[in-house]
């Protein structure tokens, strides 16, 4: 290892220092210069540092586009500060751009005034051409807005690299650590938590180690010294709960929820998937934990993920499966198999941009529908939404309670801002993880496959166990002996009864919460999943100012939790936030007969706090005038 | 519904349901139903470690018929369904019956994928050349040419060989017999039984109604020892009603020898079905009447660590390598950081 080279001038004038509640930084540049772990490493610090976090990837969905395109730019936002924070942040106010085509795509969301640290070194004649600017955009209007800070970042990189032996292309690569070094200057963050990973993931390839700690140090010592910088920031830790905390994304949450319930139930974890972006880090992360007894099982196709699912819900396991949009239309057939046998299993499915193929690294929430009702026939399923990274571990483990209480498929709708965001999850104490009573028939005991309890659930008996052989499958089941029955009232009986079954999940879970007045007033924002963070933060930003306007977040879709209609009575305006075109926004207006107004966005991003509080002003503006 | 405990020997008895049987009058499947209960009695496996999966389509009844555990699944998706069985629970044998409809058409990915992982379920794939339980349309395996109610001027499908795709998947067995081949029938499906790995067992079955006599050159008794050879491991190839003809390898092409007049029984083809490399299981599989005799019994039955045995062992591995998970150590992995 090089030793830390000190820098040899010092600064006439060392930089002023400024307090900040808040900052949200993004990265931006070619997918192939490292954006992801810049920024990962960034938010892994800052959560360290006691700062809150919440954050953004966003990433193409090509794996890499031509080098310097527009469609190969890859970014990943941050935002880190010493408040409850509920958003990755509406604009960014520093924003570093390693190439001219992610200037171009990125630019817009800078705030006016803000910071722009770019690659200069990468705004040649080249790399100009490919992002469509005729002239150097650094010499040009575009920029005059904002502070700019043109860092001759591959020069930096390659000269830092120098002692470690690496050269050319390998060098090059380490230029994500020279932004970051030059980021952590500026905005105060310790670089001891980067160079332990470096050490730690490159420790057995000497150069490469050594070459990314000098690129990170010499990022950051550029900042000290190069008198460009005239202000650095200091943003303190926040005051949040105590106890022990850790980064979490959704779909690290999830996995470790659904293996949290599993091991909770003393069940072997089952999880059958077939790789699909959003999805596949679920698949990845599981496969991973197999000392809990995890079998993953990575299918050939979405419909044997979850045929095999229902296979090993059957036999006894605590059954999973997971995906996205377009391998849910695969599992449809399936998911109605499961509904007519009546088996516990937990159906993963972490929204993307639809339809078809769409927009798949892209956020959207337009899987409502297909997760409500999109089966052929009357089948009834529970779907339930997290509505935060962390809220995903809880939601994994209720997903199992309800599943294996009722038995039922549960639909878990998570999505690609859930999935990739990441906050701090306070770690719980596992003694006060919710523990599961499950009980299947034992030999002797009077059994019949389709009697049911009070909850209308049917007994859950294990092959394996003697006597109490007995075959399922698709076709209609005549009521409690489950023979297969084509007769009319049967038929009806049973549809009205699993659709009753599903109803009861209802009366075990806990009301809605009104953030705001409970008792009522003049408009309520109703949201559900991802949008939690934009909409609490516009209520309370609205709320601050002085206006009527409250706000329920629904974790529970299908069946809602009971108080939902009284809720929605006590408000005189409905608003309805949704990441699609207006899907639970329908619902509402059918079942509780209300005037609920959509506002929607699918875009593929998530919504920013500052377009639902216009949109909330607005209604109370024209509310008073009407 | 409850039955009482049985302990070995059970008889074929055990095995019956109390529903209906509701094929056709005179169905193939009647005889496979009742050959397998058979073997099922003499394996010394109690009633409740059997799972019975199965698809759509007439065979796909087969587990109402059996007093077992089993999954009426949906069409084409047995193998994978069995394949969850499997994994969630090893100790249960698990059965899949299947169709030329239900196996190689729409399930055609999860055979072949079921197949080449080796996960140890025994897969009866009943071959009719038709599709019965839709009344009467040609199938993957239906020969060419063939007139159905969907192909009224022939059918325009080249036909698919079970066997050939379950060889070309490599299944650690594969054999072929015949419905009303009972004695046939009843060995095929005990060494199926035997054998640990997926197992698939293409049985020629006779509709009666859709596509009577398909098979009748095989099945029928004054013609089946022309028509048909059957395997036997370490013995040449002979068949025929006087036993005088045989199949020599010409090059890499087989070919129809008389006996005598200087040829041998040591100059055919010897039949190996503990070879590793499936070539020769091919080459028989492509063997078809009236060119050659077709081939009954086992082609092929090799040793291959199962899926199910490869998953669980490293599940074993990691909880000897790490100790049983414990759900501390998952929730404060990587870097944590505490706030007083």
């Amino acid at each position: 290892m090089i030793a830390s080279r000190e820098p040899m001038l010092k600064r006439a004038r060392p930089a002023e220092v400024q307090h900040r509640e808040d900052v949200t930084v993004r990265f931006c540049g070619d997918s192939g210069d490292g954006m992801q772990l810049a920024g990962t490493q960034m938010t892994a610090t800052s959560a360290v540092f006691g700062n809150d976090i919440s954050t953004l990837p966003d990433f193409p969905a090509e794996i890499r586009a031509p080098a310097g395109s527009l469609a190969g730019v890859s970014g990943f936002q941050l935002n880190f500060g010493s408040h409850d924070l509920l958003t990755p942040g509406d604009r960014v106010n520093a924003l570093v751009a390693m190439n001219p085509a992610a200037l171009k795509t990125n630019l817009v969301d800078l705030e006016p005034g803000g910071i722009l640290i770019v690659n200069e070194d990468a705004f040649n004649e080249n790399n100009l051409i490919k992002a469509g600017y005729k002239e150097n955009p650094l010499h040009g209007p575009d920029v005059k807005n904002y502070q700019l800070f043109c860092v001759p970042m591959d020069k930096l990189t390659l000269d830092a690299c120098k002692p470690s032996g690496l050269t050319g292309r390998d060098a090059s690569r380490c230029r994500n650590f020279t932004a970051l070094g030059l980021v952590y200057w500026l905005f105060g963050r310790p670089m001891d938590a980067t160079l332990k990973w470096i050490e730690d993931k490159f420790g057995k390839k000497r150069s490469v180690a050594d070459a990314n700690i000098a690129c990170l140090k010499a990022g950051y010592f550029f900042g000290e010294t190069a008198e460009m910088f005239p202000v650095r920031y200091v943003i303190p830790a926040a005051k949040i709960a105590a106890g022990k905390y850790r980064r979490i994304s959704g779909n690290e949450a999830i996995a470790m929820g659904l293996v949290a319930a599993a091991v909770r139930a003393g069940k072997p974890l089952f999880y059958g998937s077939y790789p699909i972006t959003p999805a596949s880090d679920i698949l990845h992360e599981l496969s991973m934990y197999k000392q809990f007894d995890v079998r993953t099982f990575q299918a050939e196709d979405e419909i044997a993920a979850i045929t095999s699912t229902i296979g090993a819900s059957y036999a006894g396991a605590f059954a999973v499966t997971g995906t996205s949009g377009p391998g849910m239309a695969l599992k449809t057939e399936g998911i109605g198999l499961a509904v007519m046998t009546e088996l516990p299993l937990v159906i993963v499915d972490v929204q993307r941009g639809g339809p078809s193929t769409g927009l798949p690294t892209k956020t959207e929430q337009a899987d409502y529908n297909q997760a409500t009702v999109g089966r052929n026939g009357e089948a009834p399923v529970c779907v339930i939404a997290p509505s935060t990274p962390g809220d995903c571990f809880d939601m994994a483990i209720e997903a199992f309670r309800i599943a294996v209480e009722f038995m039922t498929p549960v639909i878990i709708l998570s999505d690609g801002y859930l999935a990739n965001g990441a906050e701090p999850w306070r770690i719980p104490d596992v003694e006060s993880l919710p523990t599961f009573e499950i009980r299947h028939p034992k030999p002797g005991e009077e059994y019949q496959p389709y009697m049911r309890n009070k909850d209308l659930a049917r007994p859950w008996a294990l092959p394996g166990t003697p006597g109490l052989q007995h075959r399922i499958g698709g076709l209609e089941k005549q009521d409690i002996s489950g023979d297969v029955c084509y007769e009319p009232e049967n038929h009806e009986h049973m549809c009205k009864t699993r659709r009753q079954k599903i109803q009861n999940i209802a009366r075990t879970l806990p009301p809605v919460k009104v953030l705001g007045d409970e008792q009522g007033g003049e408009l309520l924002v109703v949201g559900w999943g991802s949008t939690f963070g934009a909409i609490t933060s516009a209520v309370q930003r609205c709320r601050a100012k002085g206006m009527s306007v409250s706000s329920v977040h629904l974790r529970y879709l299908e069946p809602m939790q009971p108080n939902v209609g009284d809720v929605l009575k006590r408000f005189r305006r409905v608003l309805v936030p949704e990441m699609n075109l207006g899907q639970l926004v329908r619902r509402l207006r059918g079942e509780f007969l209300t005037d609920a107004v959509p506002l929607n966005k699918i875009q593929g991003k998530p919504f920013m706090i500052s377009e639902i509080a216009e949109k909330i002003e607005s209604m109370l503006l024209n509310g008073r005038m009407s | 519904m409850s039955t009482p405990l049985q302990t070995v020997p059970l008889t074929a008895k055990d095995f019956a349901t109390d529903q209906d049987v509701r094929w056709c009058p005179g169905c193939g499947d009647y005889s496979i139903l009742a050959q397998t209960k058979k073997v099922l009695a003499g394996l010394g496996i109690a009633k409740e470690k059997f799972v019975f999966v199965s698809g759509i389509g007439c065979s796909s009844r087969f587990p109402y018929y059996v007093e077992t555990y089993g999954i009426h699944s949906i069409h084409g998706r047995a193998p994978a369904v069995a394949t969850g069985v499997k994994l969630a629970n090893p100790d249960l044998q698990v059965w899949v019956v299947t169709g030329d409809g239900d196996g190689l058409s729409i399930g055609g990915n999860h055979l072949m994928h079921c197949i080449r992982r080796n996960v140890d379920m025994k897969i009866l794939l009943f071959n009719n050349q038709i599709y019965g339980l839709t009344k009467g349309q040609y199938s993957p395996t239906s020969p060419f040419g063939k007139k159905t109610k969907s192909t009224p001027v022939g059918s325009v499908d080249y036909p698919i060989y079970p066997l050939s795709v379950a060889i070309g998947a490599e299944a650690t067995f594969v054999a072929r017999s015949i419905d009303v081949h009972v004695k046939h029938l009843t060995q095929t499906l005990e060494r199926a039984a035997a054998h640990k790995g997926t197992a698939f067992v293409e049985i020629y079955q006779n509709c009666n109604i859709f596509n009577d006599l398909a098979f009748e050159y095989a099945a029928g008794k004054e013609t089946k020892d022309d028509t048909t050879l059957t395997l036997e491991h370490n013995k040449p190839l002979v068949f025929g009603k006087k036993r005088d003809r045989g199949i020599r390898l010409n090059g890499i092409h087989p070919e129809i020898v008389t006996l005598g007049n200087g040829v041998k029984e040591d100059d055919l083809l010897f039949h190996d079905e503990k070879v590793e490399e499936p070539t020769l299981a091919y080459l028989l599989s492509r063997m078809r009447y009236p060119e050659f005799p077709e081939p009954i019994g086992v082609f092929r039955a090799v040793q291959r660590p199962t899926y199910e045995d490869l998953v669980l062992k490293q599940v074993r591995d990691a909880q000897q390598k790490h100790g049983k998970g414990r759900l501390e150590d998952l929730f404060n992995e990587g870097e944590t950081w505490v706030v007083n």
